[in-house]
């Protein structure tokens, strides 16, 4: 609906104005991405310098040349922790997102007595810090043979991850008509029945947003990596990075450069599937 | 199930049918979702009884000892106690308010900007959101070399010309020591201790430590762009004809949003506020890549606190005491917010 405004004609005084503000907004917006870029210029760059020819001092230059810098020697430090990234974030967003998708569709239409609540309390698990947990965790990995190993931390970042799939898929299948599920229960579809034949069609854009929200809280996560893997040769690649930055004797053209490295599988995802990025950041807020 | 209604009314054939037919699945839903029910109520509920017995208990070296410590809640007392500790609830106060402000506050800001349908917008949203990709490592390991003092800023107000700016008007060098500052600014303990005497027991001085400020700005660089996507989402909601409305009434584009689209926005900045609250009151990875404990704990927070003391001084009673802390503090935030969700489901 265009407004009656829009059709009166614009005094060239108006106009005028309309311009200049639309120039300063454009160089406010630019100089935030200026600022918000920053750091990945910082890593980028220093990442690439050679540093037989560049110091600390030239932080702020570009490189001279692509010889790839740190790039080489960051690869090779932290490979083996990028692999166990994967091996630990993959499958544990594929069965969390699983687990997410029963649990979202029995809170939203199978609703019984206190399921709720039951609901309510289950969130809870998502926003404690969990430090609180540690000291039973790492006790009961060692006592089931857990602990230290991959599959470990798979476990835990499976578990800890059911209340945000939940929320999320619980959300999605809330908008899905009561009134298909009515009718497949008359069909006499029961209620595995009704989540395959229903259910499960139409969740495909709920796995994606999961499955992005999940891999990306997985890979980013330090806390479980660094306490339930003591082995330096298995844990995940956040922690290599910290350890990378805190030791003296690598310079800081690796460590830039192993930066860019640990941050590239999650923004590749971003750049790739940046619609979904979003809409699980909302859904994973509770807002529906 | 149905819920009870007060008023009896007649049920239909069909409901009586299925009620009979569907008895069984009943428990079918219960039943489905027992293991993850019981799996949260175990590694949520039971661990944090768990600690929060250990924090009760002896276990103060690294031999185990789960018998409850005299007199009960001991172990607390020497937590409150502890200069480190106070110094650490002192930060995550000046942490939160600071980074909720400057997320909150660009948020809005940015999504306003975006929201005047600009050249661009949507590769702008996507490069202030890119951070919330991140892990708080990266972001730490970056933002560490930006505000070294040695290197980053310093060298760019430098290489800038700020300085010989700064200089020649007689200001001296702009050479501030970022992360590496010990100062604590504005302290108020005095004021404080006039008005509530037994505040004199505070050994923290409580006020502003420097080097915080860096640590708030790269945790709102990484979480700005979280608020801003939230508020984009409720600008979207926020019907044109009402916009409209409000400028042909002759109201000034700063006067629509301060008047009408930002009181209409409240509930998403309360979504904002509890997300990015719990966030930072229990922050951890970010300080701990990006500068540590800081110099004269200017920048230690429980959750470093909780680390250093359950896996490097293996004061495990002291350690579980400084996270329940941490967890009530959260809860504070977070259960009325569920508990308001509840009455919305």
């Amino acid at each position: 609906m265009a407004s009656v405004a829009a059709h009166l004609p614009a005094t060239p005084h108006r106009r005028r104005k309309i311009r200049l503000g639309r120039i300063v907004l454009m160089a406010v917006l630019l100089l935030a991405m200026a600022f918000y870029l920053m750091p990945v210029y910082v890593m980028l760059m220093n990442g690439l310098k050679d540093k037989s020819y560049m110091t600390l001092h030239d932080m702020w230059k570009l490189p001279r040349d692509l010889s790839g810098g740190g790039f080489g020697y960051a690869w090779d430090a932290l490979r083996p922790n990028l692999g166990n990234s994967f091996k630990m974030a993959i499958p544990a967003t594929v069965i969390s997102a699983i687990i997410g998708a029963i649990n979202g569709y029995l809170f939203s239409k199978w609703k019984f007595r206190g399921s709720d609540v039951i609901f309510i309390l289950i969130l809870f698990g998502m926003f404690i810090p969990y430090q609180s947990i540690l000291i039973p965790l790492i006790e009961t990995l060692q006592e089931i043979g857990l602990y230290g190993k991959w599959y470990g931390l798979v476990a835990v970042h499976v578990i800890y991850g059911i209340p945000v799939t939940s929320l999320v898929f619980r959300n999605y299948f809330s908008n899905v008509p009561n009134e298909l599920v009515e009718a497949a229960r008359i069909d006499g579809a029961g209620i595995i029945g009704i989540f395959r034949q229903i259910m499960l069609p139409l969740s495909a854009p709920a796995f994606v947003v999961v499955g992005i929200f999940q891999f990306t809280n997985i890979w980013n996560d330090f806390l479980f990596g660094v306490t339930v893997v003591f082995d330096p040769r298995n844990q995940p690649i956040t922690v290599a990075l910290n350890n990378l930055s805190g030791t003296n004797s690598v310079d800081w053209t690796v460590v830039m450069a192993g930066a860019v490295v640990a941050a590239l599988p999650t923004l590749v995802v971003y750049i790739l599937l940046g619609r979904f990025f979003i809409r699980g950041l909302l859904a994973g807020s509770m807002k529906g | 199930m149905a819920t009870a209604t007060p008023v009896t009314r007649e049920i239909a054939p069909a409901e009586v049918r299925r009620a009979g037919r569907w008895s069984l699945e009943r428990f079918a839903a219960p039943g489905l979702l027992s293991p993850s029910i019981i799996a949260i109520f175990v590694f949520v509920y039971g661990f944090i009884g768990y600690t929060l017995w250990v924090s009760v208990s002896n276990w103060g070296t690294n031999r185990r000892d789960l018998s409850l410590r005299q007199p009960l809640l001991g172990t607390y007392e020497d937590l409150f106690g502890q200069t480190r500790f106070q110094i650490d609830l002192r930060n995550t106060f000046v942490f939160t308010v600071i980074f909720l402000t400057l997320s909150v506050g660009s948020g809005l800001f940015l999504a306003i900007l975006l929201d005047r349908h600009v050249f661009g917008s949507g590769f702008f949203r996507s490069v202030f959101l890119f951070p919330y990709a991140l892990s708080f490592i990266t972001t730490g390991v970056a933002w560490r070399w930006i505000f070294n003092p040695e290197t980053g800023i310093n060298l760019l107000l430098d290489q800038l010309g700020v300085n010989a700016l700064l200089e020649r008007l007689g200001a001296g060098p702009l050479k501030p020591g970022w992360i590496t500052d010990p100062s604590v600014v504005w302290q108020v303990n005095g004021a404080l201790e006039r008005v509530l005497p037994f505040t004199s027991a505070i050994n923290a001085k409580l006020g502003i430590p420097v080097a915080m400020i860096p640590v708030c700005i790269a945790a709102a660089w990484q979480l700005s762009g979280f608020a801003m996507a939230m508020y984009l989402a409720g600008l979207g909601s926020i019907s044109h004809e009402l916009r409209e409305a409000a400028q042909l009434d002759g109201a000034s584009a700063w006067r629509t949003y301060r008047d009408i689209i930002i009181p209409l926005l409240k509930p998403i900045t309360i979504s904002i506020l509890v997300i990015l609250g719990h966030v930072s009151l229990k922050i951890f990875d970010l300080i701990f890549a990006m500068t540590g404990k800081g110099p004269g704990f200017a920048t230690d927070v429980p959750g470093i606190f909780v680390f250093d003391k359950m896996f490097g001084a293996q004061q495990y009673n002291l350690g579980a005491a400084a996270s329940i802390v941490m967890l009530l503090l959260v809860s504070i935030v977070v259960v009325p917010y569920l508990i308001r969700q509840l009455k919305v489901l």
